[in-house]
């Protein structure tokens, strides 16, 4: 179920001569939980799009479990990296939910009840049980893009892509998105998303990488990524930390990008100056 | 420049119960109004209503009144509500017009379409890409462009169309956070300086704080709550409503939740 990932100078231009990637290097390891973050048109669905095939790099070369991903056929890649897109709209095209969410397994071969199966457990996940007979344009575009998901997640790639997940999601929404990445990591696979929203980045993921202009700037923990230091860097791709790692580092606290990381310190300190 | 809806109640062709119910709103010029709520309460389907697109367009049945300047909208022409109220789709590859070539070309669409003469044609691309910061970008595929890079170009193809009215659904969805708070910059400056009435569906309700003077909360397609924006934006009761409260409210509630606190002005000065 675990697959390792790396881009080796990755090169893409698009038709045109736009330069979307200018010399990427980036090793993911099995079971990575690991965020794309940067400024818009910074190359993050490019890049991604690299990983199941549905672009080849212009120089350089992508391996996908250890092989070249152009000497790989489209349809291995599909089954072993699992790509949401950033417009759900792309993505669906069929007239039931049921459909939708079974087209994916059932082009990788399932059927029957293990096919059924996978279709229900996708649709609980993500929260749409109950839409089985629903036309998806009937949902709002926040259901569609939880949808667009749950076809992904139906597919049971060990490695899942999930580009701008949260966008259009309400708080219980961004909950569930996060509640998945954690679900999926715990069983091993790896899970890539792309996001602006830093709070989210930081809460749910181990890896940030932070890409400029088609190159990566900086690539850590959040720790390391929203500490105070990182900071020109990251306001070089007008990226700024999360909020709980600036009143830590106003406060003298080190690097707390997460509420949880804020609170241990804050706690840290009253014990200190308790004992002192 | 004031839009109002009046006891609106609005039911999609088809659907057995309506999506909005009995919604009461009042925006006066230069005014920007937050709308926030959970998935699926009814947020776009309010501004399909509020911009007149509801029913003329798309159908459905409409109960009540909704007014632009006082005139109803099913009474307008679809031109004449196209210049008096500009709308943003949610989703960016909607609104593009997909026939242009050029993002020049793209802006231009909605002012040519309105029969202007071409100086003021030009006039009005450049004006709108210069408030959005996209002269960089007026010579590429509209097709070819980033998530984030089409929402801006979207923007923009509606902002020169120099509507009064401005109705947004969540216009910074896939913007980085620069372009999010660019957004928040130039509306908050149109309304100022033009008296253009936004209303603004947004789940940032970090950048409502700053932008909006009011703010509604829509549920199961009714008004919950209304009221100053700063006054909603507080409200511990949004939570209920699926609202993520804006990051400074939000990390004061977290400490507070484990027994901390931090002092007010620094966490006001941090959240910048």
């Amino acid at each position: 179920m675990s697959v390792e990932l790396a881009l080796e100078d990755v090169v893409f231009d698009y038709p045109g001569g736009t330069r979307a990637l200018a010399g990427v290097d980036l090793r993911i390891e099995p079971g990575a939980r690991l965020a794309i973050v940067g400024q818009n048109g910074s190359g993050k669905s490019t890049l991604v799009r690299h990983l199941n095939g549905l672009l080849r790099p212009t120089r350089g070369r992508v391996l996908v479990g250890g092989r070249d991903a152009r000497q790989r056929h489209i349809a291995d890649l599909a089954r072993t990296v699992g790509l949401a897109f950033q417009d759900p709209d792309r993505q669906i095209f069929a007239g039931r939910v049921r459909a939708e969410v079974a087209f994916g397994p059932r082009n990788l071969g399932r059927s029957g009840p293990e096919l059924d199966e996978a279709v229900a457990e996708a649709l609980e996940t993500v929260g749409l049980a109950d839409e089985l007979d629903t036309n998806p344009y009937d949902l709002g575009y926040s259901r569609r893009k939880l949808l667009a998901l749950a076809s992904v997640l139906a597919m049971r790639t060990p490695v899942v892509v999930l580009d701008e997940p949260t966008t259009g999601q309400d708080a219980r929404g961004v909950a569930r998105v996060q509640a998945i990445v954690e679900r999926l990591t715990g069983e091993g696979r790896t899970v890539i998303g792309i996001s602006h929203d830093m709070r989210f980045v930081a809460e749910t993921f181990a890896r940030v990488v932070v890409m400029r202009a088609g190159r990566v700037v900086l690539d850590g923990p959040p720790e390391t990524v929203f500490e105070a230091a990182a900071w020109p860097a990251l306001a070089s791709t007008y990226l700024e930390p999360p909020l709980a790692a600036r009143v830590g580092a106003r406060l003298g606290l080190g690097s707390t990008p997460r509420v949880g990381s804020l609170v241990a310190a804050l706690r840290g300190r009253m014990a200190d100056s308790s004992r002192g | 420049m004031t839009l109002r809806l009046v006891a609106a109640t609005y039911r999609y062709a088809g659907a057995a119960a309506p999506t909005l119910h009995d919604v009461e709103l009042r925006l006066e010029p230069g005014r920007v109004l937050g709308v926030v709520g959970p998935n699926e309460a009814g947020k776009s389907t309010l501004c399909l209503v509020a911009s007149g697109l509801a029913p003329a367009t798309i159908g459905g049945h409409l109960a009540g009144s909704v007014t632009l300047d006082g005139l109803e909208t099913a009474s307008l022409r679809p031109h004449e509500l196209a210049q008096r109220c500009g709308v943003l789709f949610q989703n960016p590859a909607t609104q593009l017009s997909g026939t242009t070539r050029t993002v020049l070309e793209e802006l231009a669409f909605g002012p040519r379409n309105l029969g202007l003469p071409l100086p003021e044609v030009l006039a009005r691309v450049e004006w709108a890409a210069a408030v959005l910061g996209l002269e960089a970008l007026l010579d590429r595929d509209p097709q070819r462009l980033s998530g984030g890079q089409a929402q801006l170009v979207a923007l923009a193809s509606v902002l020169a169309l120099r509507p009064g009215h401005l109705v947004l659904d969540e216009p910074t969805s896939q913007l980085d956070p620069q372009g999010t708070r660019l957004v928040g910059e130039a509306l908050g400056r149109l309304a100022a300086e033009t008296g253009t009435a936004v209303l603004i569906v947004e789940h940032k309700t970090g950048l409502l704080a700053r932008l909006a003077d009011e703010v509604l909360v829509l549920d199961a397609g009714a008004v919950v709550r209304s009221g100053s924006a700063a006054e909603v934006l507080a409200d511990v009761a949004l939570e209920a409503h699926g609202v993520e409260p804006p990051p400074a409210v939000g990390l004061v509630r977290a400490l507070e939740a484990a027994g901390l606190a931090v002092d007010p002005a620094l966490l006001e000065e941090a959240a910048g």
